[in-house]
């Protein structure tokens, strides 16, 4: 099968360029992207990505894959490989590093903006705070995000203002923190987020829903965190 | 908390309530015009300054190019500081439209009333 | 040395998962100068991957519910040789640890009165008397780690923590005493060395299941930490107790949560036995993890293992229906239609026993102080050096962990360690410079990869020595193979000290980090299989063929791996547990 990679070392190349490679898949197997990327190391050791858990919660190797985002681990080749052809490139819309390793720096800037920690400031009893299933049950489709950025980055508000706009995984955690009956700072949480950027840079295009892969919805939260702000201020 | 000074609102969520509250009007203003036109199809000049000279007419018409001022320029906003990267470039941008708003604000009410 | 730059901290963190992250939490909050080094962004460590829970006596899904218990089990579950004072203090302080975790956010699953969920998991009991299955699983679904991972990240943004994101630790800096006084550390992404300075150095390392072929360890659990101690002359203990867990996917080694059998599940052969009554008439598929993963392998060594091939046995779960297989194991649905195929709704998910756990690590004592024993035999505590979590042996886990204890050691030894290393720089902890070739040592690794000019490849290498480790020192181990194994590892050294680095390029080159990372692999590699070869008995997950009875007149002891003399000796096992009565060595039935 052709694969062909982004190849980008600052040390050596003025300009990125794809590069076609060879590789042999082995009969009868549904590999994973990720698992080309390892055969592809083997022949090339300088190829660089990211890779941890190697099973989709870790976030480690979002790319873009034939055009698309995903995790590189979880993404079987039948479902991404057109015309015999794999083209793998890095998350769009970061600076690149090398290769398909992005600076995430600015994503995890906006997912600190929204102060992703639970604030209650009464004191804590003995045991732990008390939530009963259904108040549980708001932060479901909330807290499994694995911050891989597959979906901020295939938004194009957050291409155009990634400093400003929170995107749609740090939005994500907004909610889920307003969403927490343990926390008790939904009004300041809110204020923070009721300028023309942080939420309302989202023009509802849904690229997120579409490419997150655990299947979340950052686009509902993000009209969820809407519904607060016009609820405190009307 | 991102400052921004042009904004129209001062904060996403008005801005977020005008431009919907505009698009509910233009689309309102617009319907009535249209159905106006599809009812009357033998339209003589009589009766279209007729029904511009009526009070009630006058405010619709008002209203809905108010609307458009303001719908007009949160889009525009927006526009400008997804793609518009120079400062300089970007406050040109908006500084003329801004005029330029202005200018058929004062004009379509001239029209109206003058 | 020239020319390389320092950075100075009170106390350094190596290691940014669970227990990695809950030292540097203690320590940052309470105003310890600290930064917490890791070689992917905190929320990438293998904590993440954690599903079934963290067991404790919080007494939510039994009032009556009694750390002393828990004690009992742990206990029994290592087979006697885990040290009943850490264990004891794990247990009662636990639940303390793990009511934090709640207050710092950790969403986990509640019950109708809102207390945290419980579900049960292997080897629970109500005490030595009352052998009924206990529900002590503290659970967040079945992504218990992710939530324990992100909300302990999100305490530490909180608290203020400074991450050193993304770089490598390569070896420990020793002072002219023996006092470890730092690490030298390369930035992955610029590639640049630097010495961190630190007066208390923390491994907190995690795990090093790479060492074997199929694992459900995540790539990057080379057993840094563990391979840079043993190369700074310190020892490994119990470094022959590996886990193997019962229900890894078939053919990806994914792992599949016992919550599964906690839930209801249970696994069958290939006639639909279902053959764990069988082998612990009581417990079933909830005993130790040990037994069960033993037991699969004998059905499928009797020819009752499932598929083609008949190499693995099947874990039924559509019998729970989809509502509560949606509610209580989401992520296993996921991962299972994802790695196997199978929808566990409509179908059973082949399973195999695959490596999961390394029981061993630094020994400490409660405090995370790394021990290391004299020539006579007695503990002495190295200077500046602390470990906590998987590459620790405290030991709470001894020759077989239980499932959701190992969360649970996370946060109470990471904590533990925090408030140890705090105490100790309050009463001045100091300890003299390291000369320039202490420093010159620690960076002869990196100098000579960097200075490569021919030899193998990092590939070739880890592959032979994964498939060594998994033929002679598996589920199953046998003195003559083993001592073929040894063999084996010695050739491989051999080839090891002559890998090449081809490309020697600064910016985030994995190549480097995979070359450096191969050598830990290996020191672990090696600890394992002196450790499994001189143990002459079976207990908990070390289990062999020649020597099939526990014998606890010559093994009721920890193994001391000594890497300088690469030989084995004995560490006795702490039966002095302060508030409650030790726990005398039983037949261990489930």
């Amino acid at each position: 099968m052709l694969v062909s990679i982004y190849r980008y070392n600052p040390e050596k190349d003025q300009v990125p360029y794809m590069e076609d490679i060879e590789v042999e898949i082995p009969e009868g197997r549904d590999l994973m992207v990720l698992d080309v990327l390892h055969l592809v190391k083997a022949k090339d050791s300088s190829v660089a990505y990211r890779r941890s858990c190697r099973e989709g919660v870790c976030g480690s190797d979002g790319l873009n894959m034939n055009g698309k985002n995903g995790l590189a681990c979880i993404t079987p080749l039948s479902d991404v490989v057109k015309k015999g052809k794999l083209v793998i490139r890095p998350l769009p819309g970061l600076p690149v590093i090398r290769d398909l390793v992005v600076d995430m720096s600015m994503f995890y800037k906006q997912y600190e903006k929204i102060k992703p920690f639970l604030i209650n400031d009464t004191p804590a009893p003995a045991i732990e705070r008390l939530q009963t299933p259904e108040e549980r049950e708001k932060l479901d489709g909330l807290y499994e995000c694995i911050l891989c950025a597959c979906c901020s980055t295939a938004c194009p508000s957050f291409w155009w203002n990634p400093d400003k706009f929170v995107g749609p995984s740090g939005l994500l955690q907004a909610y889920r923190f307003l969403a927490d009956s343990r926390d008790t700072a939904t009004q300041e949480r809110l204020a923070d987020l009721d300028d023309p950027f942080s939420v309302f840079r989202c023009r509802g295009i849904m690229n997120c829903v579409n490419v997150c892969p655990k299947g979340l919805n950052p686009t509902r939260a993000i009209g969820h965190i809407r519904g607060m702000l016009l609820q405190r201020s009307t | 908390m991102v400052a921004s000074v042009t904004s129209f609102g001062r904060n996403g969520l008005s801005d977020w309530i005008i431009q919907r509250f505009t698009a509910v009007v233009l689309a309102a203003y617009t319907v009535f015009i249209l159905g106006y036109l599809i009812y009357n199809p033998e339209l003589t000049y009589e009766q279209w300054s007729g029904l511009f000279a009526c009070t009630a007419m006058r405010i619709f018409s008002l209203l809905a190019l108010l609307c458009i001022g303001a719908h007009a320029w949160v889009g525009l906003w927006t526009v400008s500081t997804d793609y518009m990267r120079s400062t300089a470039v970007r406050l040109s941008f908006q500084a003329f439209f801004g005029v330029v708003l202005f200018a058929y604000v004062v004009w379509g009410i001239q029209i109206l009333w003058g | 040395m020239a020319g390389l730059r320092t950075l100075n901290y009170d106390a350094i963190v190596i290691g940014g998962g669970g227990s990695g992250m809950r030292a540097a939490l203690q320590l940052t909050e309470s105003g310890v100068k600290t930064a917490c080094i890791t070689k992917v962004f905190p929320t990438r460590s293998h904590t993440v991957s954690a599903q079934g829970g963290i067991t404790c006596a919080i007494a939510s899904a039994d009032p009556n519910d009694d750390w002393r218990w828990h004690m009992y089990d742990t206990v029994k579950g290592s087979d006697y040789i885990g040290d009943q004072d850490a264990i004891e203090y794990m247990c009662s302080v636990g639940p303390q640890a793990v009511f934090e975790l709640d207050h710092m956010g950790l969403p986990f699953s509640r019950t109708e009165e809102g207390r945290i969920y419980q579900r049960p998991f292997g080897g629970q009991s109500k005490g030595p008397d009352n052998p009924t299955q206990a529900a002590r699983t503290c659970a967040a679904a079945d992504r218990t780690g992710h939530a324990l991972l992100h909300a302990l990240y999100q305490g530490n943004l909180k608290g203020g923590t400074t991450f050193l994101n993304e770089w490598y630790a390569v070896d420990l800096v020793k002072n002219q005493k023996g006092a470890v006084v730092g690490v030298i550390a390369i930035c992955i992404e610029t590639g640049e060395t630097v010495y961190i300075k630190a007066k208390a150095t923390v491994m907190a390392t995690g795990g090093a299941g790479r060492i074997y072929e199929s694992t459900t360890n995540a790539l990057i659990n080379t057993g840094d930490g563990m391979g840079m101690a043993l190369r700074a002359g310190f020892h490994g203990q119990d470094m022959e107790m590996w886990q193997f867990h019962p229900t890894g996917i078939y053919g990806a080694g994914t792992l599949v949560t016992e919550g599964c059998r906690g839930e209801g599940g249970y696994l069958i052969n290939s006639e639909g036995e279902r053959f764990m009554e069988r082998y612990a008439p009581n417990a079933k598929d909830l005993a130790g993890r040990d037994v069960v993963a033993r037991s699969m392998v004998m059905e499928i060594l009797e020819g009752r293992g499932c598929g083609p091939k008949k190499d693995h046995v099947l874990l039924k779960l559509d019998h729970l229906g989809e509502e509560t297989l949606n509610l209580r194991l989401p992520g296993i649905c996921e991962l299972s239609k994802t790695f196997a195929h199978v929808d566990p709704v409509k179908a059973p998910v082949p399973v195999v026993p695959t490596c999961h756990y390394m029981m061993g690590g630094i020994p400490t004592n409660i405090g995370g102080e790394a021990i290391m024993q004299d020539s006579n035999g007695n503990d002495q505590i190295i200077e500046g050096l602390y470990a906590c979590g998987e590459a620790a042996c405290v030991s709470v886990h001894g020759a077989n962990r239980l499932g959701g204890n190992s969360l649970l050691d996370l946060v109470v030894f990471g904590r533990a360690a925090g408030l140890q290393i705090e105490k100790s720089i309050r009463e001045g902890l100091v300890h003299d410079e390291a000369s320039e070739s202490d420093v010159e040592q620690a960076l002869s690794r990196v100098n000579r990869l960097n200075s490569s000019t021919s030899g193998e490849s990092t590939v070739a290498v880890k592959e032979d020595l994964q498939r060594t480790m998994q033929l002679y020192f598996g589920v199953f181990r046998e003195g003559e193979s083993m001592q073929k194994g040894l063999k084996m590892l010695e050739e491989i050294g051999e080839r090891l000290k002559n890998v090449h680095l081809e490309d020697k390029s600064q910016a985030f080159n994995t190549a480097r980090i995979e070359a450096l990372e191969l050598d830990n692999l290996y020191e672990v590699a090696v600890a394992t299989a002196v450790s499994a070869e001189g143990r002459k008995e079976s207990r908990g997950a070390h289990a062999r063929n020649d020597f099939t009875e526990r014998d606890d007149e010559n093994w009721l002891k920890h193994s001391i791996f000594n890497p300088v003399t690469k030989e084995l000796t004995k560490r006795d096992v702490n039966f002095a547990p302060k508030t409650v009565e030790a726990f005398p060595p039983k037949v261990r039935s489930y």
